[in-house]
């Protein structure tokens, strides 16, 4: 086996593996990473339905963050959701609201978020008072029938 | 009775004998660093383990992921979700598919042949020559094939992996009409690089590991003769097709287990 | 055995292959700078006591010495270095098969020296020309029949023209013009580099009309030693069977069986396996 030949298709190999290494990581999970960073913002909710981590965070159904932890706060008894903004999205006013809501009709949850009229933003830490819980399908059917029922 | 034990007895003390020498190959191997001037046998192993498996992976990749795409657009299009087709075959080909059954086919080309090779070797007593001229084998001959192994595994799975998402794309788009957009960015978005990507290379290191290893220490201990070595390649096969398949459990429950 | 230096000591040696006892109690010095043949039947160890003396084998009981340091005590790089010293051909060639002819006698050179290209390719054409097989230096193993294939190896062995040069079944497969050359190949080496030789063989009169001292072993044990004048005259019967190869003798042709006709009125095969075991 001539040496030359061996070693340009040993480097040919490689390079492939890494065109597949970046196709990867491109077309397949399209990686494009916030631009300089993002912050940390919190929100509590008393039922988050469906909602799961990495869910987007949109406003006027743009994407602008993720959902990066929830867990349940032991003392206000809700769930707490942590979501990461992209830093450049930095004029959230402090009383802006949120809600988790469902896409498509069988989709997943993510949560959408109204910007309100204050002039201080959101910034590392803030936490987001007003926000309203997921719908639950349950819940919707208890509340059809009670209605039903008193009319 | 006590004959039968004892014979158990000295069987399992040999099998545990047979790992402790595999270690000591596998550790004197690697950590005794691969010389610069040995590092075109690295590239020639490269060849003969890597290149020439690409065409059994690549082709495999293709099909599979061709069957994914058919497969799994005949099911999620009961549910009216065949958007997602593109996700469901991305995440399996990624997360398991890409890994295993680029090992598996990894293990019955290559790694047989490597434990071919080295039988033979023993066999001609070509390894003891080496010796007796000065040259360590397990520097020249086991190392080099061993660094071949590893960093071929993960490159042929990622190969595998990304042949599979266009070949389910080719089924799904341009035969069985799911829009183009929607196959790509419902992909996209299910499918998180450090997660699902990185975790199944991690998995292709680990098989890599694993089947080199193995491949190489039962051409090391087979009988020298020509049922030996056709021996020692289907133990090859055999033991690392099991490793694989359950080092794959392990690994998917430890990355993905906590969902 | 006189006044003459050792350069390999075997005292009091024992070896057992699994349960089979090789040697019972072996007892040989190899002079420096002459030509000793181990010789003895089939099966006898004459290989292992090659791969001794190259600690590729341990001992049970007993040293060997080379130079007066015990094999075993060797760290892996003094012994690697003691190995340097040696030139071994293996009784199957053992020629590296993913190599040519010519880079197969280059490779100890490239590995253990430092000489450049064109020193490595001078001294590789030279040994071939020994063997005479410089025209083939471009064949590849699998080209080779197996007589050509063991005087690659011998030129092999000596390439990097060692102190100590063991030669296991060289003359095995020669037609008789190879037979000549390696005859002559190692008498010559022998004579202008002081070069010690350890043939191990079966050939008699190859070995014997070389051969300056002779160590013949059977049953585990020394036969007999001595020049080839002695050995020829040796009043042992085992000795004289076995250098005129006569097939019967104290020696046994026959491997041990019980006796024929019985053998043949009981219908056993005397294998197992075609008894359907």
């Amino acid at each position: 086996m001539r040496s030359r030949t061996v070693e340009i298709l040993v480097g040919l190999f490689l390079v492939v593996g890494l065109l597949a290494g970046i196709g990867l990581a491109v077309s397949v999970s399209g990686i494009s990473g916030a631009n300089g960073g993002s912050y940390k913002v919190y929100a509590h909710f008393e039922n988050i339905g469906g909602l799961t981590k990495k869910a987007e965070v949109t406003l006027a159904g743009v994407q602008i963050g993720t959902v990066s932890n929830i867990r349940l706060d032991p003392q206000m008894l809700d769930a707490e959701v942590e979501m990461q903004i992209f830093a450049d999205v930095d004029y959230l006013s402090v009383d802006s609201s949120v809600q988790i809501l469902t896409s498509g009709l069988l989709g997943g949850k993510y949560i959408g978020l109204s910007v309100g009229a204050e002039e201080e933003v959101l910034v590392e830490g803030s936490v987001i008072e007003d926000s309203q819980s997921a719908l639950v399908l349950e819940e919707l059917i208890g509340k059809f029938l009670f209605d039903k029922v008193s009319e | 009775m006590l004959d039968f034990l004892a014979l158990i007895g000295r069987q399992f003390l040999s099998k545990i004998a047979g790992f402790g020498r595999a270690s000591f190959v596998l550790f004197y191997a690697l950590f005794a660093w691969p010389q610069p001037k040995n590092f075109p046998l690295v590239v020639s192993q490269l060849y003969h383990v890597g290149v020439k498996s690409l065409l059994i992976i690549a082709v495999s990749g293709l099909f599979i992921g061709m069957v994914l795409g058919l497969q799994g657009y005949t099911i999620l299009v009961d549910f009216g979700s065949e958007q997602s087709v593109g996700q469901m075959v991305a995440l399996s080909l990624v997360r398991e598919l890409a890994p295993v059954v680029t090992a598996l086919l990894f293990a019955g080309r290559a790694g047989s042949a490597l434990t071919a090779e080295i039988g033979l070797m023993k066999a001609t007593e070509q390894l003891a020559s080496l010796e007796m001229i000065g040259v360590d084998p397990l520097r020249r001959i086991v190392a080099p094939r061993l660094w071949a192994g590893f960093i071929s595994m993960p490159i042929l799975s990622m190969i595998f992996a990304i042949v599979g998402v266009y070949g389910g794309a080719l089924v799904s788009i341009e035969w069985l009409g799911v829009y183009s957009g929607a196959f790509w960015s419902v992909m996209q978005d299910s499918v998180d690089f450090y997660d699902d990507v990185l975790n199944g290379i991690i998995k292709a290191v680990v098989f890599g590991i694993v089947v080199t290893w193995i491949a190489i220490y039962q051409g090391l201990e087979s009988t020298p003769t020509s049922e030996g070595i056709s021996q020692s390649t289907t133990r090859t096969v055999v033991y690392s097709s099991l490793m694989i398949l359950a080092l794959d459990f392990v690994l998917t429950v430890l990355m993905f287990g906590d969902v | 055995m006189g006044d003459r230096e050792n350069v390999i000591e075997i005292s009091h040696l024992r070896f057992k292959r699994g349960d089979r006892v090789i040697f019972k109690d072996i007892n040989i010095s190899i002079p420096k700078g002459k030509i000793s043949a181990i010789m003895g039947p089939s099966g006898s160890g004459k290989t292992t006591l090659l791969k001794m003396i190259g600690g590729q084998l341990y001992p049970d009981a007993g040293s060997v010495s080379v130079e007066g340091v015990v094999v075993r005590d060797l760290s892996r790089k003094a012994l690697f270095s003691l190995r340097k010293k040696m030139g071994m051909l293996f009784q199957s060639g053992a020629l590296f098969s993913d190599m040519s002819v010519f880079q197969n006698v280059a490779f100890p050179l490239r590995v253990n020296t430092s000489l450049n290209a064109e020193m490595i390719r001078d001294i590789v054409l030279l040994k071939l020309q020994a063997v005479g097989l410089r025209g083939a230096s471009q064949l590849m193993p699998s080209e080779l029949s197996g007589g050509m294939a063991r005087r690659v190896a011998l030129a092999r062995a000596i390439a990097l023209e060692p102190e100590i040069g063991m030669y296991d079944e060289p003359f095995a497969g020669q037609d008789p013009i190879g037979m000549g050359v390696l005859v002559t190949l190692i008498k010559k080496l022998n004579q202008a580099l002081g070069h010690t030789s350890v043939i191990v063989s079966h050939d008699i009169q190859e070995t014997l009309s070389i051969a300056d001292y002779i160590f013949i072993i059977a049953d585990g044990e020394m036969l007999a030693c001595g020049t080839a004048e002695q050995i020829k005259n040796s009043s042992s019967e085992k000795v004289q069977q076995f250098i005129h190869g006569h097939p019967d003798g104290p020696v046994p042709f026959h491997y041990p069986a019980i006796d024929l006709m019985q053998q043949i009125m009981a219908g056993d095969t005397g294998d197992h396996r075609e008894q359907g075991y």
